[in-house]
């Protein structure tokens, strides 16, 4: 054996998690009791699989044998029981399941399907009229198209693309967070200000030869590139 | 049933007050009944271009604060018994105008006239909110030049997002109006030319006014330009904008100067 004894051991990782049980009260008669469960698991096979069941005797006066009987009926319905609450821990035997307490109440969320979000959120932003000098457009969910132009001293913001059916005369920002391939196309350009995730080109900067035309401008490492679209 | 119109603009000096005196004057000589609001609260001056600054007893902000009903302070026009002016106060700022006030006044005037005619303040502040704000339609007055351009589209982006009618999901009716226009500046390429200005306004065009000592000469006197010389060119062109605002259609050009004979030698030997 290869003794490498670690100078310190490590502490034992452990960690705090609870999980919500359900409880059976047990009343008397026993045997009617044990029907009405027998009910309730026709009605919904397979609902208690594998969820915690714990036994609450707290309404019954039950000898230990009869406890070991009663955990004994619940595993031939195939429910192995967790813990017991409500009774003296005398009466347990090592080899029924343990004591239990500090249970608290909780409500059981009723398990039914979660409904369907009402309207998928739209991932792009149309505007069919055309952007004025000092209207800003932010739309940071997507796309934005514009069926006009965009004025000088107009802003458009968008997490996507930008189209603009039009000319583009104003400032356009696309892929504001973070989408690298985000893309501006516009049918005319004169545009003050692209940028594509904060990869900007003043007016300045843009080739003058390019002024006018079909445009798109696109991201390439770093540098902002415009093109012709033809 | 009246409507409520803004000459508005923006940018300062480009002929709003010019633009409200000729339109009021040239509907009221068509029979309207009109009348013309200045909202330029503390820098008004459409009393003087219609010769009215010294029968002005009280003014606007008195009507708001009921100092004076409506009656007292609409100031009936010398020339034209169709027409009425509504002066600004000048010894008060902008912020003596509020909405409830603004909106009271325009309601009171829409059932005595068929035309309220607002002469906006220039800016984007409160003046020029208020004035356009209950418009029905709005003339709006744009010089050929890059700035003024700029301006009058952002007052137009206004005009569809901060009036009562744009409120209610409704539009106001544009009308762009281009004023001192000079036809040969233009030509040389030193103007923007009335391509370049609708291609960027997308406004449908009501009229082109041309640069002219008229204009100046009209407002020294104390009268909308279309009373003083109704036949100089800048009048001609307001004659057919009042017009075409009326429903009629009118054929658009530039009215230039009528040369006599000697005009022509002396125009030729110029060039």
């Amino acid at each position: 054996m290869d003794a490498v004894a670690l100078p310190k051991p490590k502490p034992i990782r452990m960690r705090g998690r609870s999980y919500v049980a359900f409880v059976f009260y047990p009343v008397v008669p026993i045997m009617d009791w044990l029907e009405e469960v027998d009910a309730t698991l026709r009605q919904s096979p397979g609902f208690f699989a594998g969820k915690p069941v714990v036994l609450d005797l707290s309404a019954v006066d039950l000898s230990e044998n009869a406890i070991a009987q009663l955990v004994a009926n619940f595993e031939q319905r195939n429910l192995r029981i967790l813990g017991i609450e409500g009774v003296d821990a005398a009466r347990l035997s090592p080899s029924l399941p343990p004591l239990l307490n500090g249970g608290r109440h909780c409500v059981i969320a009723p398990n039914t399907p979660k409904k369907q979000e009402a309207k998928p959120k739209p991932a792009s932003l149309l505007l069919d009229h055309q952007v004025r000098s000092g209207q800003s457009v932010v739309f940071p969910e997507g796309d934005i198209t514009v069926v006009g132009s965009v004025s000088s001293g107009a802003e458009l913001v968008a997490g996507g693309s930008i189209h603009v059916y039009g000319t583009l005369r104003g400032r356009a920002m696309a892929g504001i967070n973070g989408n690298l391939s985000a893309r501006i196309y516009c049918q005319k350009i004169e545009a003050e200000l692209l940028a594509i995730d904060g990869y900007y080109r003043t007016a300045e900067e843009i080739d003058a030869t390019l002024y006018s035309g079909p445009t798109q401008v696109w991201l390439q490492g770093d540098a902002v590139q415009i093109t012709q679209l033809n | 049933m009246a409507k409520v119109l803004v000459v508005t603009s923006g940018k300062g000096g480009v002929g709003k007050t010019t633009t409200t005196a000729a339109l009021g004057a040239t509907l009221a000589q068509m029979g309207e009944k009109v009348v013309v609001v200045d909202f330029d609260v503390g820098l008004r001056n459409l009393d003087l271009v219609l010769g009215a600054e010294r029968r002005v007893v009280f003014d606007f902000i008195n009507v708001v604060q009921g100092i004076a009903n409506l009656s007292q302070a609409l100031i009936r026009d010398k020339r034209l018994e169709n027409l009425w002016l509504l002066p600004a106060s000048q010894t008060r700022d902008k912020d003596a105008l509020t909405e409830e006030g603004v909106g009271k006044i325009i309601a009171e005037l829409r059932t005595k006239f068929d035309w309220i005619i607002c002469d906006s303040p220039a800016g984007i502040e409160r003046g020029a909110m208020l004035a356009m704000r209950f418009a029905d339609e709005a003339v709006v007055v744009t010089n050929p030049e890059v700035s003024s351009v700029r301006d009058s589209d952002r007052i137009i982006g206004m005009l569809d997002s901060k009036t009562v009618k744009a409120e209610k999901g409704e539009q106001v009716q544009k009308h762009l109006l281009i004023t001192r226009f000079d036809t040969a500046r233009a030509a040389r390429g030193e103007m923007l030319s009335i391509e370049d200005v609708l291609d960027i306004l997308a406004t449908p065009l009501l009229g082109i006014i041309p640069e002219s000592q008229d204009v100046l000469r009209a407002s020294n006197v104390g009268a909308p330009v279309t009373l003083n010389d109704a036949d100089c060119p800048p009048s001609r062109a307001y004659i057919d904008a009042a017009r075409r605002l009326m429903g009629e259609t009118v054929p658009m050009m530039v009215p230039t100067a009528r040369k006599g004979l000697m005009d022509r030698l002396l125009g030729r030997r110029a060039a």
